[in-house]
């Protein structure tokens, strides 16, 4: 994606804006980044510098290369992509002796969902890894992230550099923002990829039995494993949009990240409390197990919908006081 | 590495015609450069805002949250051209200044004009034309040196991404470090990581150039060296705007200063001037000091003062060879006598009445 974005600003010498329009959205989600950028020095006295829209897309390009350089994030990733291993290696020990983890329907058992059906089916074990996942793995590894997108720069004393380059605050925290959701959907993929490799190794792979006791083929099946793959990453947006909020409230990276993660833990254990029944829907992680929910026939939309909206809501709200705060705010590291 | 200075449009030093036919062809006396080679005052002609303040406040006031006032209704005007010392012990308010300049503080009061643009309000347009070194460099540990200046680059929008390797090849260039360019920012000497952050100041040309304590950490053969990018810089007609607390790197290097004390601003313009407005001393060095300081005193000079083995006073508005000749006329042994030029320090005690913190 970031290469083209550099081939399409080599190529085009002084697009007029109807071309970079054209271009941007093309750029899904970032589109937005692109925005403010374009009014930057128009009628500057004496200025010769008639800067590309496009390249106000370098510094998430420059930021996806950080992230993505560091040993911190490779390390989350490998972690990440450990948990199936292990689940897949426990589950063909466990059941290498003839006999298996309960046989009865999907959902079942102690375990995480859907582990009762990995010996029979292999891609079992995406689902599996990725419920496995969710509740902490995850959400910690994006905590880690967005927690540090600010405060760690913050923190290095770069994000003043940053700054006068000028990085523009807004142009800084959509750019973070898009990264962390980046993340979110790399992190996802890599538990998904691993899962799957690993599932297709120890166990043979076949037509998909679904929670509804259908039968479906096995590319529909690797079909809805995308699909599910997806709104688990899509289900880390809010706590994505709360890490960076909290992220803009202080100079210590360690603590936004401490505090990301303990919020995380905090929603997580109150969602357990039955006497806060009332709250629990508002919670960003109440219907985090809904991707379960894909792999009925036909599917059951409303709680997959409900996830959406309200991580949207999440991301609305934080994104918003991330902004405010952010834009105010006397930088003193 | 030493830079010969032309042997030819140099002003021959008076004592040449002597020494001229002595020297073997080996022991050419080499002309070594003068320690910091003062160029006239340069002030370059600067189309776009010539005549006017790069750097312009009003009342500029800023007070933090806990009620603590760091800078309190500074009126700066800093002209287009110049090498301006911004001048101030620790905690004068210097560097919340330069914060506020740089769209980083909201001032609680007062605007401050950069570029005849207001900021913060124009910082998209004031600062891909300004340069800065903020309170030390600040480095991406984990990426090489050439990837820091990538990445500061990159977060400017206006700087074209075709040429970002070039410059950014020059830019290490220009401060030295080209040879460590690969290496992980983390391994960087403190000098070393001093000279990336003005790199990556100078990624592009600049019409000012904002540097808080650049020769901070750095070794005399540095210091010299940065002063040198300084004036180089200015040379090329950008505005130059240094803060320090080192009196004479001021002295050296600019051509306007300001002195801050205590979030205030006490004086500002040329440095000439304000050396100037503080006098010089009268010095006499003799082992008699209590007869000098009779015979100084009866001569009508004033705020005698007597040290060791000197004897120094307010230089008198008269013939200075009246007062030699009646310290001999009273038999004082005199070793030396003379006028101490005023410095930018004795300048600063004078307007502060206090002494300078010179720490480092």
């Amino acid at each position: 994606m970031s290469r083209a974005e550099g081939k399409a600003s080599a190529g085009s010498e002084a697009p007029s804006g109807g071309e970079a329009l054209a271009v941007g959205p093309a750029d899904g989600t970032y589109a937005g980044a692109g925005v403010p950028s374009t009014t930057s020095t128009p009628g500057k006295p004496g200025a010769p510098k008639t800067p590309s829209p496009l390249w106000t897309f370098g510094l998430l390009r420059s930021e996806l290369g950080v992230t993505f350089r560091r040993w911190r994030t490779l390390a989350l990733l490998a972690v990440l992509a450990a948990v199936p291993v292990m689940v897949g290696v426990a589950v063909e020990i466990e059941t290498s002796d003839g006999s298996s983890i309960d046989g009865g329907g999907g959902g079942g058992g102690g375990g995480p969902v859907f582990i009762a059906q990995i010996t029979s089916n292999g891609l079992f074990l995406v689902f599996t890894a990725l419920a496995a996942t969710l509740p902490f793995f995850l959400p910690m590894a994006v905590g880690v992230i967005a927690g540090d997108a600010i405060a760690g720069e913050a923190n290095a004393g770069t994000l003043r550099y940053l700054l006068v380059s000028p990085a523009g605050r807004v142009r800084l925290l959509l750019v973070k923002y898009a990264t962390t959701m980046v993340f979110c959907l790399v992190a996802t993929l890599v538990v998904a990829a691993s899962a799957l490799a690993v599932g297709a190794l120890l166990f043979p792979l076949g037509e998909v039995t679904t929670i509804s006791g259908t039968r479906i083929g096995l590319a529909e099946g690797l079909g809805r494993a995308v699909l599910i793959a997806l709104m688990v990453a899509a289900s880390l947006l809010g706590l994505a949009a709360l890490g960076l909020f909290v992220s803009t409230l202080t100079n210590s990276g360690i603590a936004a990240m401490a505090t990301t993660v303990g919020l995380l833990i905090t929603v997580q254990i109150l969602d357990q409390i039955p006497q806060l029944s009332a709250l629990q829907p508002y919670f960003f992680s109440h219907y985090w197990l809904s991707f379960a929910d894909l792999m009925r026939d036909p599917v059951h939309w409303d709680d997959l919908l409900r996830n959406l909206e309200l991580q949207a809501l999440y991301a609305a709200v934080f994104g918003s006081a991330a902004w405010a705060r952010f834009t105010t705010r006397d930088i003193t590291a | 590495m030493e830079e010969l200075p032309a042997a030819d449009p140099a002003p021959a030093p008076v004592p040449v015609s002597i020494s001229a036919p002595a020297p073997t062809p080996g022991s050419v006396p080499v002309p070594v450069p003068e320690p910091e080679p003062v160029p006239a005052p340069v002030t370059v002609p600067v189309a776009p805002d010539s005549g006017e303040s790069v750097i312009a406040t009003s009342a500029l006031t800023k007070r933090y949250r806990g009620g603590q006032l760091a800078v309190d209704r500074l009126d700066l005007a800093v002209p287009a051209g110049s090498v301006f010392g911004f001048l101030g012990p620790n905690g004068s308010g210097k560097t919340t200044t330069i914060r506020m300049l740089m769209g980083l503080i909201e001032p609680t009061s007062g605007t401050a004009r950069v570029l005849g643009r207001p900021m913060p309000g124009a910082s998209r347009a004031v600062l891909p034309h300004v340069g800065a070194l903020i309170e030390g460099p600040a480095l991406y540990g984990f990426l090489s040196g050439r990837d820091n200046l990538m990445r500061y680059d990159a977060a400017d929008p206006t700087a074209d991404p075709r040429t970002r390797r070039t410059r950014v090849a020059a830019a290490l260039d220009r401060v030295g470090l080209t040879p460590a360019a690969g290496k992980k920012a983390k391994a960087y000497s403190l000098g070393m990581k001093q000279r990336l952050g003005l790199a990556a100041a100078l990624l592009q040309p600049r019409r000012l150039l904002v540097l808080d304590e650049p020769t901070n950490g750095l070794d005399p053969q540095g210091m010299r060296e940065i002063r040198a990018l300084i004036r180089e810089v200015a040379s090329e007609g950008t505005t130059v705007f240094l803060s320090s607390h080192l009196l004479d790197e001021i002295e050296q290097v600019c051509t306007h200063a300001a002195v801050m004390a205590q979030g205030r601003l006490i004086a500002q313009g040329a440095v000439a001037e304000l050396a100037a407005g503080a006098r010089g001393r009268l010095v006499v060095t003799t082992p008699d000091v209590g007869d000098a300081a009779r015979v100084l005193k009866e001569q009508g000079i004033t705020d005698v003062v007597v040290e060791e083995n000197r004897v120094t006073g307010e230089p008198p508005g008269r013939e200075l060879a009246d007062i030699t000749a009646a310290l001999v006329a009273a038999g004082v042994r005199v070793r030396g006598f003379g006028l101490e030029r005023a410095s930018l320090e004795d300048a600063f005690v004078a307007l502060t009445g206090e002494g300078f913190d010179v720490a480092g």
